[in-house]
């Protein structure tokens, strides 16, 4: 049904009303997603696409911007360690910041604007285009070929283009470590290792998957409530990108804090 | 006794404060071509909507083929579009994916076991019939507006419906190409047997295809009959003004 919030008459305040109910409808929203997930028919084509998409398409940049983090955030640590002799310390340093942090929100950031903004501009085109109208009234369920599909691709593409941000981090700090330190491949890799906990692994991969949710949800909430024509598309891909980046952080500082109990205990 | 496939009562619709049913009776008739006429935001658009569960109307009745869709569970309310085609105003072709996807896609989730000769030959055959063999493989937006209009329509004739519905078939088309538009609208009827609802403010599409006109008017139907009974001598300024600018100012 395409009726929306704002048709509805305000019980409180307009504007306290509109956040109400738009939280209300993103609740909704995220419900339908986890009852449509389970129900067929199952788009495995449309997920596979989406996932190339996603996946395949993200990794030139972030490569570039992986590579990039892994150097500069190595060689900004160096002066520090080195006022106290402690370069040695550097992979450590380095994987526990990159593992736990940096590769994670660094790849869910860049993924939200470039994933995040695309999935809402091309839905909120589609909505306003009438293409999702189209899909309905052919009897066919747009939610399932145009949300869960995207949702389902964004959160498992996230934690692998996160591993592997990770692995490309590394590697540019390495770069980095070996022109200075004269630290060979292997025991750089050594001391990452050693450094690096399964709870960081883990904790890193559920993160990720909570921030691919994320991106491809928001993406697609923003773009199928999308109204008022082309300016309308534009709202929805600017909105889809900060309402997600928003999120990652506060998601990043939950995580952090449960993490840190888990360690702590 | 003529059989209704669609049935209209009190139907009422309003977005806030502005009310654009007030109150709507129509029948539309088996085989017949239905044209609603009325000015842009007169609600020609919303009443078609409800028809296809789109929309949900605040009040009255809309039966169609016997069931009233208000009342319909979502899996009913599917089986009733299956029977009804609808032919969006700015064609609603899907932009991602080609004449023949676009095309494959309402036939392969509502229609199972079809092979993929048989898809490929069902698809063939309508692009046959709308004039466009040669676009299968084509992007929409390799395509010009009035052939993305016949797409359109074939992409909802694949369901073979009862029902068509037309919202603003010759918009934004050349006097050549709306001409092509009202022959095909004529020749679906034909080929496939529909009744049809078609929604314009293009009274020579009017004239061309339908049976009966209805003009809407402040929310209701003013005026409901053959082109003749309605418009060369109507006596409503309003409805009088539509004829003279479309017959004598164009």
């Amino acid at each position: 049904m395409t009726e929306k919030a704002e048709d509805r008459k305000p019980l409180l305040s307009k504007k306290i009303d509109k956040f109400f109910t738009g939280l209300a409808d993103a609740w909704n929203f995220v419900r339908r997603f986890f009852k449509e997930v389970f129900v067929p028919p199952y788009e495995f084509k449309e997920i596979i696409h989406q996932c190339y998409r996603i996946g395949v398409e993200s990794l030139p940049l972030i490569s570039l911007t992986g590579f990039i983090v892994g150097i500069v955030f190595t060689n900004q640590s160096r002066p520090s360690l080195s006022e106290f002799g402690a370069t040695s310390w550097l992979p450590s340093l380095i994987s526990i910041a990159v593992v736990r942090a940096m590769g994670p929100l660094v790849t869910a950031l860049i993924a939200a604007g470039k994933v995040g903004s695309s999935i809402g501009a091309e839905i909120g085109s589609m909505k306003v285009t009438e293409q999702i109208d189209a899909m309905e009234v052919s009897a066919t369920n747009p939610f399932n070929f145009l949300v869960v599909t995207r949702v389902i691709a964004t959160t498992l593409m996230i934690p692998m283009l996160v591993m592997y941000t990770d692995f490309v981090a590394l590697m540019g700090s390495f770069l980095s470590v070996s022109a200075n330190e004269k630290v060979s491949l292997v025991t750089f890799f050594v001391q990452v290792f050693e450094s690096i906990s399964f709870l960081d692994i883990i904790s890193s991969v559920l993160k990720s998957i909570l921030f691919g949710f994320t991106i491809g949800i928001v993406g697609c909430y923003k773009g199928y409530n999308s109204s008022k024509g082309t300016e309308g598309v534009g709202r929805a891909a600017n909105a889809a990108v900060v309402m997600a980046m928003f999120l990652i952080f506060i998601e990043e500082l939950l995580v952090l804090q449960i993490v840190n109990a888990i360690r702590a205990f | 006794m003529e059989e209704k496939v669609v049935e209209i009562r009190g139907l009422e619709k309003s977005f806030g404060d502005l009310d654009v049913l007030k109150g709507v009776d129509l029948d539309l008739y088996k085989g017949e071509n239905l044209v609603v006429l009325g000015k842009s935001g007169s609600g020609k658009s919303v009443l078609i909507k409800i028809m296809v569960g789109l929309l949900k109307q605040d009040s009255g009745s809309m039966h169609v083929l016997g069931k009233e869709v208000s009342k319909l569970k979502t899996r009913e309310l599917n089986e009733l579009r299956l029977r009804i085609g609808f032919s969006f105003q700015n064609s609603a072709l899907y932009d991602s994916m080609t004449v023949r996807e676009n095309m494959e896609f309402p036939l392969v989730r509502n229609i199972k076991n079809l092979t993929k000769k048989e898809i490929t030959m069902k698809i063939e055959g309508l692009l046959d019939s709308v004039g466009l063999p040669q676009s299968i493989n084509q992007m929409p937006s390799e395509l010009s507006g009035g052939q993305k209009k016949r797409i359109g329509v074939a992409r909802t004739l694949i369901l073979e419906p009862e029902i068509m519905l037309y919202d603003e078939p010759t918009a934004g088309l050349d006097p050549i190409t709306c001409g092509e538009i009202n022959t095909l609208i004529k020749q679906v009827r034909e080929e496939y047997n529909t009744s049809s609802i078609v929604i314009t403010h293009d009274l020579t599409c009017a004239k061309d295809t339908g049976d009966r006109m209805a003009v809407l008017l402040d929310g209701q139907f003013d005026a409901v009959g053959t082109f003749e009974e309605v418009f060369p001598q109507a006596e409503d300024k309003r409805i009088k003004s539509f004829y003279d600018y479309n017959f004598i100012n164009s």
